[in-house]
């Protein structure tokens, strides 16, 4: 029989055990009466040489091996018992830990979906990321993307894997519908197929299709199906316009399609794409390799297979990959600085879970002290002290239990609008789900607080002086766990003390950085980035001519005050750095010092609200067959002239051509990087050039990602339609795609300051208030306890100020202790928060102070109520509860 | 009854199964017959017979049924599995190797040990 068996035949056993040892014992009483002893004697015996029926039935019942379990119902039972006696206890208890522990889990599921998950694709194991590797870094570093033709010849020349490339690019479908703004994937023919993803309908692409001359042929997403094709089967052989091109639809993406994070509407064939550039290994647009590993293939050989395709381009072509190898990296989510926000507020919970648990542990000890007289039974009728320390953890352990069903739910509650929170959007949010991982995290966590908060009163199970327990009942208690539950509130306190003064570090880098001057006016400023009709983009005086006629039309709206046109805009995505020198004596290229450049019309400066310092701005004048000219910030003003004036000057900048560019103005330096990265970014440094002055053979490309910003009389936002018209009169398709403004961008690089500071503020809130509750709890406890002692004290003289005062003085050596700690600790997260949020500068005494001040007046508050209700005893009550 | 002496550790497992063997028994008169055969000198710990029969039988060297006695009452008999034959003899082997190493350093004479 198994054990499971003779667990569950538990009843039968036991009537079967109870009809063997009355057997035996009838036998034997027989045989003695035969002997000649009185029947009720003759019984006695026989019980009595058998063992004692009840005790032999025990060590039979423990012959089964199936004790501790038996056991661990009853405890289980007698758990739910105890709570029942008490729910109001209960419940504080279960929702402090829902609470603590609900927060956790839900940390724990964002973490584990964004970091911990690997790509939703087919082995993602086996996915590789390829990067190009130079022998010398550049202000750049030493990694760079694909060039398109080093990719074909990894691709041909690697056997051990499957390589695919992809490249993110963005344009107007024209049909059908209405024009729209898309983004799009070129991707290289294998690409689905390594990522083990098939199309919903239709087909994947053929490699015979990616090649130049082709036949122009797509797969467009399941949400561009919906809208473009209602979701209709004969899309695939439909054709859509995209930017002039006509392609064939082959295929529908799955729906739960997404490449890294980002959604693509539309997927063509890198092998389509002829601009001369694609074939360029030097100056080239960027691609992102991926590979699979092929069965049976191992990372190793695959890296060596890369260094011979390295080293024979390297010979073949010197000039640009000289020194330049292929690197091979597991293919892992890039999720930005999520991660380190994620891990901060996992922390910040962490913290709260563990005040809570203290918390808990405090109040188990204050009734365990009451408890004290039962336990001391407990052990006179024979219970092992391993039984009662396991009684007393199976008790907690059932509350960390109910705390952790209690805390799922509100995973289950609070996921989704925890992740609508997020500033911007959560990094892989789709994969972001309550899985088997989260439930087995929340067991643990459940019952890893059970232990926490069981622990310590379970050890106070009384082993020793048991006589003095049963004698004098609970008090008997008082004098340890008085000093054990000090140090149980001083370690809340020092917990509160750590998340304070981070929520405090925080709020103070926020107002900090919420005064800063961002150099631009952001008030009532609308930029959007606007796509060309396809129609003109390959003629260079027809795109001046259409930007010129956008300009106009834009001007004329009513509300419109100036409008300019810009290809960087500042606190946005996406920048040009180019390299400065102040003399014709270049030195070489990676050398040179870097600066932000920015194309710009000559309204910018009113549009922005930028503030000039010296010189002019450009005006009309300044064109194509004029002097090159520029504008500098004070930045670049100062690092390439120092204090002498800087308008008159000259600036080489050799990606702009070899004529030094004349300095005409010097403008106020805008806080480019976003308002708290600027101070730490590395190319501060900015300059201005006039769109007019933008060689023909760029202008194309520069018109792929020029953005217009107006500066309105009223509500930025509310220009945005009659824009829309006003260019659609011109070309129906030139379409507004990423529609800011620039309060919206301003506010965006402090949004993930401000989520952090809400929520690790509402966590200092928790935790102030748990610890406030435990040292309240926990004083109003042992001043009961004290009663008596008072009562002595006060009958010998004491007053009422002096019982107040030694109160206090014992909720003020639980202060000092946790302050004390609790400082060491937070001057460790100070420099965590520094590494992990910019803008947090070490050292500032302000949060510190005021923080701890905080905690110390509303433990101190939290400590006077039970202290004045000590001082008022009267003493004769006092004395006769002894 | 003359003094009696206790069973040494583990020799009382041993004991039932060597009487067990010998056919079919129920608790009373295996308690009957191991006081017999040792002759009322040693005797098994009051109340550590039955629990050592139902470890035999959750350890598989035992099984038990229930049957008739020949006073017509139902008792449960235990008997000795093929597990627990094998179990004997090497306990009995074992405990034979044993009682003659203690009993040949037992009869070393006094100046044989130096």
């Amino acid at each position: 029989m198994s054990w499971w068996q003779r667990l569950r035949q538990r009843q039968k056993l036991d009537e079967q055990l109870e009809k063997e040892l009355r057997f035996h014992i009838e036998e034997h009483a027989a045989r003695l009466v035969a002997d000649g002893l009185d029947p009720s004697e003759a019984r006695r015996r026989a019980r009595i040489a058998v063992g004692g029926p009840e005790q032999v039935k025990e060590s039979c019942r423990d012959a089964r091996g199936t004790r501790w379990l038996e056991d661990l119902w009853q405890d289980l039972r007698y758990a739910l018992r105890t709570i029942r006696q008490r729910p109001a206890f209960a419940a504080v208890v279960a929702l402090t830990l829902a609470l603590g522990i609900g927060s956790t889990t839900l940390m724990f599921t964002v973490l584990n979906g964004m970091l911990f998950k690997p790509f939703p694709y087919r082995s993602p194991e086996r996915l590789l990321s390829l990067q190009e590797k130079t022998a010398k870094a550049t202000q750049f570093g030493d990694l760079w993307a694909f060039a398109y033709p080093n990719f074909l010849d990894v691709r041909s020349a690697v056997r051990s894997i499957e390589a695919a490339a992809w490249r993110f690019t963005g344009g107007t479908v024209s049909e059908p519908g209405d024009a729209e703004y898309i983004q799009v994937c070129e991707v290289s023919a294998e690409f689905l197929s390594i990522l083990g993803i098939s199309p919903a309908i239709g087909r994947d692409f053929t490699s015979q299709e990616d090649q130049a001359g082709a036949a122009p042929v797509a797969l467009i997403s399941n949400s561009l199906w919906k809208r473009k094709f209602g979701g209709r089967e004969d899309a695939i052989g439909a054709t859509l316009t995209f930017n002039g091109q006509q392609y064939a639809i082959v295929g529908v993406l799955p729906a739960s399609f997404q490449l890294a994070d980002d959604s693509v509407d539309l997927m063509t064939l890198i092998g389509q794409n002829t601009q001369p550039v694609m074939k360029a290994r030097e100056a080239h647009p960027r691609i992102g390799v991926w590979a699979r590993l092929r069965d049976g293939a191992t990372v190793d050989r695959a890296r060596s297979e890369l260094a011979v395709v390295a080293s024979r381009l390297a010979a073949e072509y010197p000039r640009s990959n000289e020194g330049r190898t292929f690197i091979i990296d597991p293919l892992r989510p890039n999720t930005g600085n999520a991660g380190s926000t994620m891990w901060l507020l996992f922390g910040a919970v962490i913290l709260v879970l563990l005040i809570g648990c203290v918390n808990i542990a405090s109040l188990l000890v204050a009734r365990a002290s009451t408890r004290g007289r039962e336990m001391a039974v407990r052990v006179a009728l024979g219970a092992g002290r391993a039984r009662l320390v396991r009684q007393c953890l199976t008790e907690s352990i059932v509350l960390g239990l109910i705390g952790g069903v209690l805390g799922t739910l509100m995973v289950f509650l609070t996921l989704r609008p925890f992740i609508s929170l997020w500033p911007g959007s959560l990094p892989r949010a789709q994969e972001v789900q309550i899985d088997w991982r989260v439930f087995a995290f929340a067991i643990s966590v459940s019952l890893v607080s059970g232990l926490l908060f069981g622990v310590v009163p379970a050890l106070r199970a009384p082993a020793r002086e048991l006589e003095r327990s049963l004698r004098a009942g609970s008090r008997a208690l008082v004098g340890g766990s008085r000093r054990l539950q000090s140090v149980l509130v001083a370690s809340e306190l020092a917990l509160a003390v750590v998340l304070l003064v981070s929520a405090g570090i925080l709020g103070s880098t926020f107002l900090r950085l919420s005064a800063l001057d961002p150099g631009v006016d952001i008030h009532n400023v609308l930029v959007t980035r606007l796509a060309l009709s396809p129609s003109v983009v390959t003629d260079p005086a027809r795109i001046r001519a259409d930007w010129q006629d956008i300009l106009d039309r834009a001007r004329a709206l009513p509300g419109a005050r100036s409008v300019a046109m810009v290809d960087t805009v500042p606190m946005r995505e996406g920048n040009n750095q180019l390299g400065y020198w102040t003399s014709s004596a270049l030195p070489p290229r990676t050398e040179l010092p870097l600066s932000l450049a920015s194309s710009v019309t000559p309204d910018y400066l009113n549009a922005m609200g930028i503030k000039l310092r010296a010189g002019r701005f450009f005006d009309g004048n300044d064109r194509m067959d004029s002097q090159p000219v520029i504008v500098i910030d004070e930045v670049l003003a100062r690092r390439a002239f120092g204090d002498s004036p800087a308008v008159g000057k000259q600036l080489w900048i050799p990606d702009m051509g070899s004529a030094p560019q004349q300095v005409i103005g010097v403008v106020a330096h805008v806080r480019y990087w976003g308002v708290d990265d600027d101070d730490q970014a590395q190319v501060r440094a900015q300059f201005y050039y006039p769109f007019a002055q933008v060689p023909d053979r760029l202008l194309r490309r520069w018109s792929e990602v020029m953005s217009v910003a107006v500066r309105t009389e009223n509500a930025p936002l509310g220009i945005v339609e009659p824009l829309r018209r006003a260019i659609r009169t011109t070309a129906r398709d030139q379409v507004l795609t990423e529609i800011r403004t620039m309060d919206q961008l301003a506010e965006a690089t402090l949004a993930r300051h401000r989520f952090l500071l809400v929520l690790i503020g509402a966590f200092a809130g928790t935790a102030l208030l748990l610890a406030c509750i435990g040292i309240y709890g926990v004083l109003a406890f042992l001043s009961r306890q004290r009663v008596p002692e008072f009562g002595v004290r006060m009958a010998l003289g004491a007053d009422a100020r002096d019982i107040l005062r030694l109160v206090l003085r014992q909720s003020v050596g639980m202060i000092g202790a946790g302050v004390t700690i609790g400082s060491l600790l937070a001057y460790g997260t100070e420099r965590l928060l520094q590494r992990w949020v910019s803008g947090v500068q070490l050292g500032d005494p302000v949060p510190f102070v005021s923080m701890v001040a905080v905690l110390i007046g509303a433990a101190l508050a939290a400590s006077i109520a039970p202290a004045r209700k000590a001082s008022r005893i009267s003493p004769v009550t006092a004395l006769r509860q002894e | 009854m003359t003094a009696k002496s206790d069973l040494p550790q583990g020799t009382l497992d041993l004991l039932i199964m060597k009487i067990v063997a010998l056919g079919p028994v129920h608790g009373y008169a295996l308690a009957q017959r191991l006081q017999q055969v040792s002759r009322d000198v040693v005797q098994a710990p009051q109340g550590s017979l039955y629990p050592a029969l139902h470890r035999l039988e959750n350890r598989g060297l035992l099984d038990a049924v229930w049957k008739e006695t020949e006073s017509g009452r139902e008792a449960k008999f235990y008997r000795l599995t093929k597990k627990g034959r094998t179990q004997l003899e090497a306990e009995t082997a074992s405990w034979q190797r044993l009682t003659e190493a203690v009993s040949l350093i037992l009869n070393l004479s006094e100046g044989g040990a130096k």
